[in-house]
């Protein structure tokens, strides 16, 4: 086999490693699952009159409100799961088997690809469960196959970008605790979006910030894709410029702290 | 051409190619603490190489510039005749490494850790199920197979590290402390486990605190202290170095003893143990002349011992101040 093939295969086998982990414990995934869930039923069952009135202009409908919550429902699960690969990075960067693993004549890059690779899964698995639930409490997408394939390319282009950056930081981390911490920026940004409530009922200061952080353009794409609300050029290219970036950044960023001579 | 003295002092006259571990001037330093001050070490292909130190001595440094995993401040190593960062790859390739703490994946089962190392080692699934089954027997942990790694006692996580690091069948292999914190049984289980790789061909490096532990194994031992090297050589050899050999004659009778006290000379007498230690290299003809001497002063000893100077006695020479582990005393292991 050529190098490559041999690449190829070592991928394969930490990702099969990865997957292996989050079956034997799909509690560390699904914990993570819990948070965006609690919030969605939160603001559709408890806040959902309240919020849909404000964004109505009074006229309170809690059905509208879980059309406008879930795209951004889906992208705070996107965020969550990726502080879950912060973490498990960290830890796996802890154990002993991580010095075998550079003692070995293996691809290095395959031990990262495995867990970023294995985190897009994951990702996209906790997805389906967050929009099954979407669909149960109403959530009635009008999107076209083609509409939909785009949708999932989007959130697994987000995926990448939040799953490369959580790698950097699990491997900056010095223990998980410091990961989760570290990672906590990541999860609140989606609450500083257009993932609750419309940037034009943020504060003006504020509003500049709210429109372009990455996740508002890509929480406004989705909700075109999936509800027909039209996307808008601006939106389109940020969020593929953001998110290719990040992917990059985050790719780069964890490379060089891999190759970095472990510390004793 | 008839001499091949692999393995002794003399095997400095072998050429490269025959050392499986070849390095010299290793340099390494965090900081402004020094942890290797230029460390030259030559092993010979198929022989068990002991790097003895204290705690904090630099072994592990050692181990992880000459396994690839880190980089030498200064100096050069050539393992299986590739160097360690132009040829990391291929020095990966003949080496296999057991670390300090276990490198298993504790999530997963002993088996698919086992798996896991075939399939990097890019075996086939067949030759990596056979291989798989073959090393869980040898190491018995079929029975633990398919529990998780996580569970193992230290002993167990001990051979199941070891049986990965031989899946690829490595011909050089780095030990680092791998009996630390074992009971004695699993210890001589793993001595007799590197006794056995070497009987196979494989090359063993191996680093200890424990004396007995490069006595018991190695053709040839370093002393390493505070990063250097302060000897090298033979167990025996490095018993030669220092003096401390003597006979020591028990005595059941107080009265025997007290004759036999006065009336040799040099003795160094315990009275309460009713001993006395006369100093000798324990040589034949020396023991001869005090039993011949026993003999024609009607002197009957209850015991009489030959001491050679132990490698405790060694270590202490050479390293001074610094106090070797014990292998009585309990590591506290992480």
């Amino acid at each position: 086999m050529s190098t490559a093939g041999y690449a190829f295969r070592d991928n394969l086998t930490m990702l099969r490693r990865n997957l292996l982990h989050a079956r034997r414990y799909p509690s560390l995934t699904l914990n993570l699952l819990l948070t965006p869930v609690i919030l969605l039923l939160l603001f559709v069952y408890v806040f959902g009159d309240v919020m849909s009135a404000g964004i109505n202009g009074g006229h309170a409908d809690r059905a509208d409100y879980v059309a406008y919550l879930v795209p951004g429902i889906l992208f705070l699960t996107v965020a969550m799961t990726s502080l879950g690969t912060a973490v498990s990075v960290c830890t796996d960067m802890t154990e002993g088997i991580m010095a075998r693993f550079r003692t070995m004549a293996i691809s290095r890059a395959s031990v990262l690809i495995g867990h970023v690779v294995g985190s897009v899964i994951k990702t996209l698995t906790a997805l389906l469960i967050v929009l099954g639930i979407g669909l149960a409490i109403g959530f009635r997408p009008d999107a076209t196959p083609v509409e939909w394939i785009a949708a999932v390319g989007l959130m697994a282009l987000v995926s990448l970008g939040l799953t490369w950056m959580a790698v950097g930081m699990g491997l900056v981390s010095p223990n998980p605790e410091g990961a989760s911490n570290i990672g906590t920026p990541l999860v609140m940004l989606p609450f500083l979006s257009s993932a609750f409530v419309p940037v034009d009922a943020m504060p003006s200061w504020f509003r500049w910030f709210a429109e372009y952080q990455p996740f508002s353009p890509a929480i406004e794409t989705l909700r075109g894709l999936l509800l027909g609300s039209g996307i808008g050029t601006k939106n389109a290219v940020l969020t593929l410029a953001w998110w290719a970036v990040l992917s990059v950044l985050g790719y780069l960023w964890s490379k060089g702290q891999f190759n970095r001579e472990p510390k004793r | 051409m008839l001499n091949r003295p692999v393995g002794s002092l003399c095997g400095m006259t072998t050429t490269d190619h025959e050392l499986a571990i070849a390095a010299t001037g290793l340099r390494k330093s965090y900081g402004d603490k020094t942890v290797l001050d230029g460390i030259d070490i030559q092993v010979p292909a198929g022989t068990i190489f002991s790097l003895l130190g204290p705690n904090g001595a630099g072994k592990t440094t050692a181990v992880g510039i000459l396994s690839t995993l880190i980089r030498a401040d200064a100096g050069q190593a050539r393992i299986a005749g590739h160097d360690v960062i132009a040829g990391a790859q291929a020095v990966r390739a003949a080496i296999g490494v057991t670390g300090q703490f276990s490198a298993v994946d504790g999530l997963i089962t002993g088996e698919e850790n086992m798996l896991l190392m075939a399939d990097l080692q890019h075996l086939s699934r067949q030759e990596g199920r056979r291989v798989t089954a073959e090393l869980l027997e040898r190491f018995d942990l079929v029975e633990a197979a398919k529990k998780p790694a996580s569970t193992y006692s230290g002993g167990m996580k001990r051979r199941l590290d070891i049986a990965m690091t031989l899946v690829g069948d490595p011909r050089i292999i780095f030990l680092d402390e791998p009996t630390t914190g074992l009971d004695p049984r699993s210890r001589h289980t793993m001595w007799q486990i590197i006794r056995e790789l070497v009987s196979a061909g494989t090359t063993v490096f191996l680093t200890t605190q424990y004396l007995d532990e490069a006595d018991q194994l190695a053709d040839r031992i370093a002393v390493l202290n505070g990063g250097k090297l302060v000897a090298q050589g033979s167990a025996a050899e490095l018993k030669r170095l220092v003096p401390g050999g003597h006979v020591r004659l028990r005595f059941a009778e107080p009265v025997a003893y007290e004759r036999a006290a006065t009336a040799l000379r040099e003795t160094v007498r315990d009275d309460e143990a009713l001993t006395l230690q006369i100093p000798s290299d324990g040589s034949q003809r020396e023991l001869r002349a005090i039993l011949d001497w026993l003999d024609a002063a009607g002197i009957e000893a209850d015991e009489l011992s030959v001491h050679t100077p132990d490698l405790d006695d060694v270590f202490f020479a050479l390293t001074g101040s610094s106090v070797p582990a014990q292998t009585t005393d309990k590591e506290t292991v992480r």
